[in-house]
């Protein structure tokens, strides 16, 4: 995974390699000042020098001190800058990527986990990156270079740490790999208390409506306490390994110091080299024991690096390169059009023939599931047929860039999204150069102006999620501005007035019908009320076309149709 | 500093876990200090005396720090992730018993999910006050005092000096490192929060973005904006490496001022020679203690900052009490309002103005009306979620204010479109209702509410799982389940709040089937903007911007060419077009 990361963002190497390179530095100046600090013991304690004879050494102690401080500064400032760069790099590319993979990838249920990685999940890779990683590396060499230094001076206490130091990577794995998986499930169970915590407040007018307040405050306590209970007999486990690592250390460090005074006294060895020994002990276990207390934050990075990783290598849709675009009226026509969705058995749509002639108005409507969704996301391209063809004036729009055919295409949404900004920029979305005159005649033309002039600073007021709501009615009309504004050949409505009051949907409806003028048009509906004006209604069913016709022909069909509009007439009103 | 107070009250339950918690905490620590400042005073020993045997004492220290180096630091990780989890307990529900009033009233503000789940992370949050904050500081202080007193014995200069550089090192260096990041810290936190808000809502409205051939231009500002934080970051990380850096500088110069100062005491032969090592070991051992409370302090004000948000929440008084002796409500007494008038803010617009209708026992009353006429308002004050600002709600006569909350409840039966369906089973989302119905009575409900499909087609029938806020059910599946839960409570007055929203016209008039079972015999207040089989109503009432601006029977309201008349005609236009 490291690698992996390594591979797709180069500049990473560059980061990584300097802190790494600057960690060893740091251990070379540590092995220095130890030795130091060492000898100034030796000469004070055993041969009876004074101040005066360890002016130097003193002096070079503390010149080891600001120097291993420089480089400790440099290497958490190289590592965190690195951290940023493979952030930054990351949350661009996968920003780009998802815009790519559209809304059909995007879909509203997945919505929140993408946002999640784009923007948490990202932050995850900084200490997996800035300490983790270059941490991996360090516990492989630092003890290396410690146990080489001590090596010549003695032989025993090397050959110990040698020993020694293999057991606790072994153990870690042996006891970590038992309590890991517990103490994920464990952290899986606490997200999901914390999930509890959120559904109990969402529902607290519920929960008083029924008068079951009492039973939930007594729920909440009771799962937190279980959760306590079971978490803890996990953790007894997961904290083995840090035990064992803590034990290994203390004990090595007790061991070498009980040696080297028996080696002392048979005078085996210098009181110099062997307190040396000991003042490098610890170095030597000291990135091992680093490298653990990242452990944890190393998993949840790689995790995080694993997940933005798939959604990068999610395959993008095929784009064409087609440079002659249709022009002038469009007329679009779907031949024999196939698509399933991934991981489904059934087509959402199977062999949809159907022409929509320039200027005309189509109306599809269709019980939830009959495939007018997908129908809206293949002419936008964020879907691409499985089989069949999609050609506008006789161009396959799939040999087009996405881009450049969407420019033929306005969009009026079910549930138009509408961005932190003001009015007016939210009308400009099709066009941004467009003049406030133009975009004022757009929301003229939707209906709209009148909803706008009455808020607090007419266009420039500030809507969207940090900013003013608007009713459904209003936030659909302004979606109709854009579309006005956009003045495109073909325009395609996602039940455009479903979920609006009915004062709403007639301002909506007449607002629509300007719009239509004019254009080759394509309704999309499960709600009646907005088709009746089409020239041609199709009734989708299963993913095919069940009946086709105007609504007066269709209702004496007794089909389908006059099901869906018998809805509303047994309804007396 | 009161919050901070507030805080450590949380901690009262658990004062002596917490205590032994710190002192394991400090034990760690001692034990090392001990064991590298033994091991050291062994070695220097061992260079001066004849036999190992003479070192027996300090030998046997030396393997007793290192088993309890080991073993305290396991033990006070346990008890201190004990203490973390009981907190959080005691946290999630003292919290939630006190929110537990203000709802929905003051809760408004915080509708929407990103308020509360900020709640949510804000408990996260203070959890970690403990382990992260209170314990690291307190083992720190408990650390430097034991460390400073070892010294004093060997000289009073040493032990101050040290203390010294201790102190500078865990307050100064955080301080320090604190001012110089603070405009950074706080122009990166604005970068972010304002990058991720556009990320957030650029990958929410993909369709529209897509659609209207933004993605470039998005893709540039978006590209902008991280760059700019990326700057940020970068300078940011210059300033935060210092923290590191300072401290191991702090540390090493310790060690070499306690030397400047001991090794003329050796020499003077004040000082034996054989403790320098020691004494050196002491002072590099005790950093450990104070390296991390740069970090501590960062959690500290975070969690200051979370308990602060909670408290001001938690402060706020309910809008609805319970009266001293509350009365027991009739069976089945008349729903009245008399002139009622409200308004959400004190300087917001009226809701409700002046509305007065009366609901007789078995008869049936419909409000219609535009979204945003104050029909929704009307629920809220019926079930006592707001009281009036003037006029009475009134059941069996009396004011709804001289019943408890939950008796008043309990006589109601709502079916409203916002109902919460719990990330909970089919079963426990009924059983909210009635917990005390048997597999028989839920039966029966769920046939009668048509749910029976969903209940066979889930996994595990009516112990299966309906997922987040019920994701797996579609829109008419969790009506019908309110609808269970409606006739599963079989309270004698019903009310529905625009119950056939956002449904299909097929799914709409299965619904409305199911619906009419569960009004035969009960008295029905029905809110909705679809006017549909509105002559069996009593009465009803045209009710716009908070004014009941009609008011009639069906037929009296149709011949008149009032609001009523309108609203018909635009809801059945496409029929009489087509």
């Amino acid at each position: 995974m490291g690698g992996d990361l390594l591979r797709r963002i180069p500049p990473a190497r560059l980061y990584l390699g300097s802190t790494v390179l600057m960690g060893l530095l740091v251990a070379v100046v540590t092995v220095a000042q130890m030795a130091f600090l060492s000898e100034i013991v030796d000469l004070v304690f055993l041969k009876g020098g004074g101040r005066e004879r360890v002016v130097t050494l003193l002096l070079l102690l503390t010149g080891t001190a600001i120097l291993r401080a420089g480089l400790l500064w440099i290497r958490e400032t190289t590592a965190q800058q690195g951290a940023v760069r493979v952030k930054s790099d990351l949350r661009e590319r996968l920003f780009a990527h998802v815009l790519r993979l559209g809304p059909a990838y995007a879909r509203s249920e997945r919505t929140g986990e993408l946002t999640t990685t784009l923007t948490e999940g990202v932050e995850r890779l900084d200490p997996y990156f800035a300490r983790y990683l270059p941490q991996v590396l360090l516990s492989a060499v630092v003890p290396l270079l410690v146990v080489t230094y001590i090596l010549p001076r003695d032989a025993a206490s090397a050959v110990l740490l040698v020993v020694t130091a293999p057991v606790i990577p072994v153990m870690m794995v042996l006891v970590g790999s038992y309590a890991e998986e517990h103490t994920r499930r464990q952290w899986l169970a606490l997200s999901r208390m914390g999930a509890h915590f959120l559904d109990a407040l969402q529902g607290l007018p519920t929960l008083k409506a029924f008068g079951r307040v009492a039973a939930e405050e007594e729920k909440v306590e009771r799962v937190s306490g279980e959760f306590r209970e079971r978490t803890l007999k996990v953790l007894r486990y997961a904290f083995l390994s840090g035990l064992v690592l803590e034990f290994m250390t203390a004990a090595a460090i007790a061991l070498v110091a009980v040696v080297l005074g028996v080696r002392l006294i048979n005078g085996a060895i210098s009181f110099q080299d062997a307190f040396l020994v000991l003042l490098l002990t610890p170095e030597f276990y000291r990135p091992l024991r680093e490298l653990g207390i990242h452990r944890h934050a190393g998993m949840e990075g790689k995790a995080a690096a694993e997940r933005i990783f798939e959604i990068l290598d999610s395959p993008v849709l095929a784009d064409g390169t087609l440079q002659e675009s249709p022009s002038g009226e469009l007329e679009v026509s779907f031949s024999g059009v196939r698509f399933t969705y991934p991981g489904r058995d059934l087509p959402a749509l199977d062999g949809l023939t159907l022409i929509l002639p320039a200027g005309s108005r189509t109306a599809v409507v269709g019980r939830s599931g009959s495939g007018k969704s997908t129908l809206v996301g293949l002419v936008l391209r964020f879907l691409n047929p499985d089989a069949g063809v999609i050609s506008a004036n006789g161009v396959p729009v799939e040999d087009l860039p996405a881009g450049a055919w969407r420019e033929h295409v306005a969009l009026v949404p079910q549930r138009p999204h509408l961005f932190y900004g003001s009015v007016l920029e939210n009308i400009r979305l099709a066009r941004p150069d467009a003049s406030r005159a133009e975009a004022e005649r757009a929301a003229e033309l939707a209906g709209a102006a009148e909803f706008i002039r009455r808020m607090p600073h007419g266009y420039d007021t500030q809507i969207g999620e940090r900013g003013q709501r608007l009713s459904g009615g209003e936030a659909q009309r302004l979606a109709i501005a854009r579309a006005f504004l956009k003045d495109a050949p073909l325009l395609v409505m996602d039940e455009p007035t479903s979920s609006l009051d009915p004062e709403s949907e007639r301002l909506v409806r007449d607002a629509l019908d300007r719009l239509a003028q004019g254009r080759t048009s394509l309704t999309v509906a499960h709600r009646l009320n907005t088709v009746s004006t089409a020239d041609r209604i199709i009734v989708l069913h299963e993913g095919r076309v069940a009946e086709t016709g105007t609504h007066a022909g269709l209702l004496e069909r007794n089909g389908h149709y006059s099901l869906l509009a018998g809805a509303y007439q047994d309804m007396p009103a | 500093m009161r919050v901070f107070l507030r805080l450590l009250g949380f901690m009262k339950p658990y004062r002596w876990r917490a205590l032994l918690g710190v002192l394991l905490g400090a034990a760690t620590v001692a034990s090392n200090v001990g064991l590298l400042a033994t091991a050291a005073y062994v070695i220097s020993a061992a260079a001066v005396v004849p036999f190992l045997a003479m070192l027996t004492i300090p030998v046997y220290l030396v393997r007793l720090f290192s088993v309890s180096r080991a073993a305290s630091r396991y033990a006070e990780r346990l008890v201190s992730h004990d203490v973390t989890f009981r907190l959080l307990a005691e946290l999630r529900t003292r919290f939630y018993s006190r929110l537990v009033p203000l709802a929905p009233a003051r809760l408004l503000r915080y509708r929407s999910g990103d308020l509360l789940s900020r709640i949510v992370k804000d408990v996260e949050e203070l959890q970690n006050v403990y382990l992260r904050s209170f314990s690291p500081v307190a083992v720190a202080l408990a650390v430097c005092a034991l460390a400073s007193l070892v010294l004093f014995t060997f000289d009073p200069a040493i032990a101050f000096v040290a203390l010294g550089f201790l102190t500078a090192t865990g307050i100064g260096v955080p301080l320090l490192v604190r001012t110089l990041s603070r405009g950074l810290g706080w122009r990166q936190l604005q970068l972010r929060a304002e990058l991720d808000a556009r990320i957030v809502d650029d990958i929410q409205g993909v369709q529209d973005v897509l659609a209207f051939g933004r993605e470039g231009r998005e893709r540039h500002e978006v590209s902008a904006l991280n760059s700019k934080l990326g700057r940020v970051q970068r300078r940011m990380a210059l300033v935060t490496g210092l923290q590191n850096a300072l401290g191991d500088l702090m540390m090493n110069l310790a060690l070499v001022a306690v030397l400047i100062l001991a090794i003329p005491l050796v020499a003077a032969g004040e000082m034996n020679g054989v403790f320098l090592a020691f004494v050196a070991l002491v002072v590099l051992g005790s950093f450990e203690a104070v390296s991390s409370l740069g970090a501590a302090f960062q959690v500290l004000g975070r969690s200051v900052g979370a308990g602060e948000r909670l408290f001001e929440m938690s402060d706020s008084e309910p809008r609805v009490t319970d009266p001293p002796e509350p009365l027991s409500p009739p069976p089945d007494g008349t729903l009245a309002l008399d002139r009622v008038s409200f308004r959400y803010e004190e300087d917001g617009s009226p809701a409700l103005r002046d509305v007065s209708f009366v609901l007789q026992p078995g008869s049936r009353v419909a409000v219609v009306g535009p979204s945003g006429s104050g029909k929704s308002t009307l629920v809220g004050l019926i079930l006592r979620f707001w009281d009036p600002d003037s006029g009475e709600v009134r059941l069996g006569g009396r004011d709804v204010r001289c019943y408890a909350q939950e008796d008043l409840r309990s006589r109601i039966g709502v079916v409203s479109q916002d109902t919460h369906v719990f990330n909970d089973t089919v079963r426990n989302n009924l059983l909210l209702a009635d917990p005390e119905a048997d597999d028989v009575a839920l039966h029966r409900v769920i046939r009668e509410a048509h749910l029976a499909g969903l209940v066979e087609g889930l996994p595990g029938g009516l112990d299966g799982y309906v997922g987040e806020q019920g994701q797996r059910l579609s829109g008419g599946e969790r009506q019908r389940l309110a609808v269970a839960r409606a006739l599963l409570k079989d309270a004698p007055l019903l009310v529905l709040d625009e119950i056939t929203a956002n449904l299909d016209t097929v799914t709409e008039r299965e619904l409305l089937g199911t619906i009419r079972e569960l009004m035969r015999g009960r008295t029905t207040l029905q809110i909705t903007h679809r006017l549909v089989e509105m002559e069996t109503m009593d009465e009803i009432l045209v009710l716009d911007e908070g004014r009941v601006v009609e008011r009639g029977t069906h037929q009296d309201l149709v011949r008149r060419d009032g609001p009523y008349h309108r609203m018909l005609a635009v809801q059945d236009g496409m029929l009489a077009t087509g």
